[in-house]
């Protein structure tokens, strides 16, 4: 079976045009992603022979899998991590700084203590949003400043803990609304 | 003097001609096909001026069918034999369908997706929808006297895949080359949006006959982007003559009714509920088998009270898909209001409320969705100009997963991802030498797979024998644009690829449709033989074509050597088409062809991304 030549263009940052850096415009992205998909999008070759339609599903899927990872702030640094050959292990490392852990809890407890409490949670929610801004500003110095993706990846743990709970306190303010 | 070049009648192939292609609404009350003429969408009526055709199905002793108003006197006198809301059934087994004691039909258990058993034999839903489509595609061809290239078939946006594959087989049946399955909602979103200019995010609120969806949209320029989708495959319109029914039987003290009075007493109550949306007050009068007169009055109060259960249901939804979009009821700028059932004063009025703005009725509810379908049809047979081309962005409805340890589901694609997707997920092997493994596939949100779908079970063979855990088998799924999946594996470490067995818990074997197309319908009209030489020939025509367009615009990425070489191709192709009757020889000819512009292919959709991107030096900015 033949597949898209996608060496040239395998990287989500070159597909797109953008530069590989943690920090991206998200319209240009967004542009970018339009504009192939004017040119690739199954539809557009829905009386092409069968290879163009093998190929415009594979060049869709791509660009949407491209989109997908670079969108999200933590699929998007978990990818450039891995670019430099740094895995974060999500499964296997969970060690984390005591003091994240202590906060962590905290949050939970308040989860739990304010469970029918919208103004609270909401308040909680601005908290969890605040620190989840901060880390994104640390990824962005560890990538695009420093070129430390061991710190990097520690962070994205975090972050990842951090994204797991906002659902939960979304989930459960949902319920109140 | 240049002499004027004519070509044989009907041989005709100018690059500019129109391509035809028909938009279908296949709709659990009504059906519909659409075209678009002159650059306006345009249902097309029956010889007696009719619009909608009634999705019933009358199957008779002798085989023969009747369809839409013809068969719909016999719902009340034949009512085992003349199937109504068969869409309630596509894809379904008997285990899926809710209230199934209200339907009067003979159901038999079959794996998968239930059948029904009539006079003429067992029919499965497809069969049924097939009658409807080949009714449909018989209105177009009488009235475009052209031929039709295809057809968008449009789907609730939550049907799942079982749904979706079921909807596509009743078109291969009914001799339909399907361009595009396309979700209702969508479809509506494009003949509003298209209609008006519209901007900014919208939502459309499609509550049919027997399915609703929730379907939140960003329009700009151009480009039609679904943000998520909800809904639910089994409420609709039925649901609220179902609620009125009940309430009339309690109210005139019935005791259980035999199908004939059941049949026509339910009529009677929908007749009731539509004169309730215009009126305060409605009669349920029917005199039944036994000569007891019913009459019962009822007012609009009494009916919204009756039904609000069901108008909070799809409220639901509606919150569910603003959620999963990242909204608020305040960013919708409007609602869209399609289906029928849209109709019903307290549905208008719960929809404004939710969303604080008043819902869009400027286009009818009953047609939007075909028109939708026929203008998307139309932009895929390749009708519009690039600069007026739109983009549709979709996505998948329901989450797609796999069965693991102890009956729990791994998701593999979340709900509201677009389209097209593909996922990877690496297996391992259980027991040294182990060479094959089972998949099952399901379909759904809940985190244990007896709550969710099962799509079918897909068994992995030709695993080289390993160490157990040594093997590294990448299993990949794939969502195409119509929504259905696929699925392809891979051993790493060699490099096999294991070859699946598919057994899907629904839908249709090849064997299976040909042996439909024999003992059914379509080969009163054409034999099979026929029938299978003319879909080679359309494959045939259709890669001249493609290749043809390729030329006139990409020509130049291509040597003189190998231009030469595809001319060549095409010339035989061509000269083949013309002349041979055997399928199989064309068959072979086109694969021929196909495999010799495949490179040409690749270096096409290359070079348009490289287009895509040139210029824009987005990088930069």
């Amino acid at each position: 079976m033949v597949v898209a030549n996608l060496s040239a263009s395998d990287n989500y940052f070159q597909f797109f045009g953008l530069n590989q850096q943690f920090k991206i415009d998200l319209s240009a992205l967004d542009q970018a992603y339009l504009a192939i998909q004017k040119e690739v999008h199954p539809d557009r070759h829905a009386r092409g022979s069968d290879m163009d339609q093998r190929l415009a599903m594979q060049m869709a899927t791509f660009a949407n899998t491209a989109l997908q990872t670079l969108k999200n702030p933590i699929q998007r640094g978990l990818y450039l991590c891995g670019l430099h050959g740094v895995d974060a292990k999500l499964e296997t490392n969970t060690a984390m700084p005591a003091a994240f852990l202590m906060q962590q809890m905290e949050w939970r407890e308040s989860l739990d203590d304010y469970a029918n409490d919208l103004a609270a949670l909401e308040v909680l929610m601005t908290e969890v949003e605040q620190s989840k801004q901060i880390i994104l500003s640390e990824i962005a110095q560890a990538i695009d400043v420093d070129s430390s993706y061991e710190k990097a990846a520690e962070l994205l743990r975090g972050l990842l803990f951090i994204d797991k709970f906002a659902a939960e306190l979304d989930d459960a303010i949902s319920a109140l609304v | 003097m240049a002499l004027l070049q004519i070509s044989e009648p009907g041989k005709s192939l100018a690059p500019h001609q129109r391509r035809i292609a028909v938009g279908i609404d296949l709709g659990t009350t009504n059906s519909l096909v659409a075209i678009v003429r002159d650059a306006l969408p345009k249902v097309l009526p029956d010889e007696q001026g009719r619009e909608l055709l009634p999705s019933v199905i009358r199957y008779l002793p002798d085989g023969r069918t009747q369809a839409g108003f013809e068969a719909l006197d016999s719902v009340v006198i034949d009512p085992k034999n003349t199937i109504v809301s068969v869409k309630r059934f596509m894809g379904r087994g008997l285990v899926d369908v809710e209230h199934l004691e209200n339907a009067p039909y003979d159901f038999v258990d079959e794996p998968g997706m239930l059948k029904l058993r009539t006079v003429a034999g067992d029919k499965s839903p497809i069969e049924v929808s097939a009658e409807i489509l080949a009714r449909l595609r018989q209105l177009a061809e009488d009235s475009v006297s052209d031929e039709i290239v295809g057809a968008v078939i449009t789907v609730p946006a939550y049907f799942d895949d079982a749904q979706r594959q079921a909807t596509k087989d009743a078109a291969k049946l009914a001799g339909i080359a399907v361009l595009r399955l396309l979700n209702e909602p969508t479809a509506a979103a494009i003949a509003y949006g298209l209609d008006n200019g519209s901007e900014g995010v919208y939502a459309v609120y499609d509550l049919g006959g027997g399915t609703f969806d929730i379907s939140i949209l960003r329009m700009s320029r151009g480009v039609f982007e679904v943000l998520s989708t909800g809904g639910d495959t089994a409420l609709g319109g039925d649901d609220f003559d179902h609620r009125l029914y009940c309430w009339v039987i309690e109210q005139a003290k019935l005791p259980p009714l035999s199908i004939q009075d059941h049949r026509a007493l339910l009529q009677c109550c929908k007749n009731a509920k539509e004169h309730l949306s215009h009126s305060p007050l409605a009669r349920v009068h029917q005199t039944l088998s036994d000569g007891t007169v019913v009459n019962v009055g009822i007012s609009q109060a009494q009916f919204f009270e009756m039904t609000q259960t069901l108008v909070a249901k799809t409220l639901v939804s509606c919150r569910k898909a603003l959620r999963d979009a990242g909204l608020k009821a305040e960013d919708v700028k409007g609602v869209v209001m399609v289906g029928g059932s849209t109709r019903m004063p307290n549905v208008q009025r719960a929809v404004g409320e939710l969303f604080g703005t008043q819902p869009l009725n400027n286009l009818n509810p009953d047609q939007v969705v075909a028109l939708g379908a026929a203008m998307q049809a139309d932009l895929l047979a390749g009708n519009q100009s690039k600069d007026d081309e739109w983009l549709l962005l979709d996505v998948i409805p329901l989450s797609l997963g796999i069965e693991t340890m102890g009956g729990l589901v791994e998701k593999i694609i979340p709900r509201n991802t677009p389209i097209p997707v593909a996922r990877a997920q690496d297996f391992t092997t259980f027991k040294d030498g182990q060479t094959a493994l089972a998949i099952t596939v399901v379909q759904g949100e809940r985190e244990l797979v007896q709550d969710c779908r099962s799509l079918g079970k897909f068994e992995l063979r030709g695993i080289p024998p390993m160490a157990a855990g040594a093997a590294r088998i990448r299993v990949t799924f794939q969502v195409d644009a119509d929504g259905l999946l696929s699925v392809s594996a891979m051993e790493q470490g060699s490099g096999v690829q294991a070859s699946i067995n598919i057994k899907p818990s629904y839908g249709l074997t090849d064997a299976e449709i040909t042996r439909m197309l024999q003992d059914g319908f379509a080969s009163a009209k054409e034999d099979l033989l026929s029938r299978s030489l003319r879909e080679e020939q359309v494959n045939a025509q259709r890669l001249l074509d493609a290749v043809q367009t390729a030329l006139n615009s990409d020509r130049g990425l291509l040597s003189e050597q190998e231009q030469a070489a595809v001319d060549q191709e095409m010339a035989t192709l061509e000269r083949i088409l013309k002349e041979e009757t055997d399928s199989a020889v064309l068959r072979k000819a086109v694969d021929h062809a196909a495999k010799a512009t495949d490179e040409f292919a690749q270096k096409r959709m290359n070079a348009s991304i490289q287009k895509a991107l040139a210029g824009k030096n987005v990088a930069e900015i």
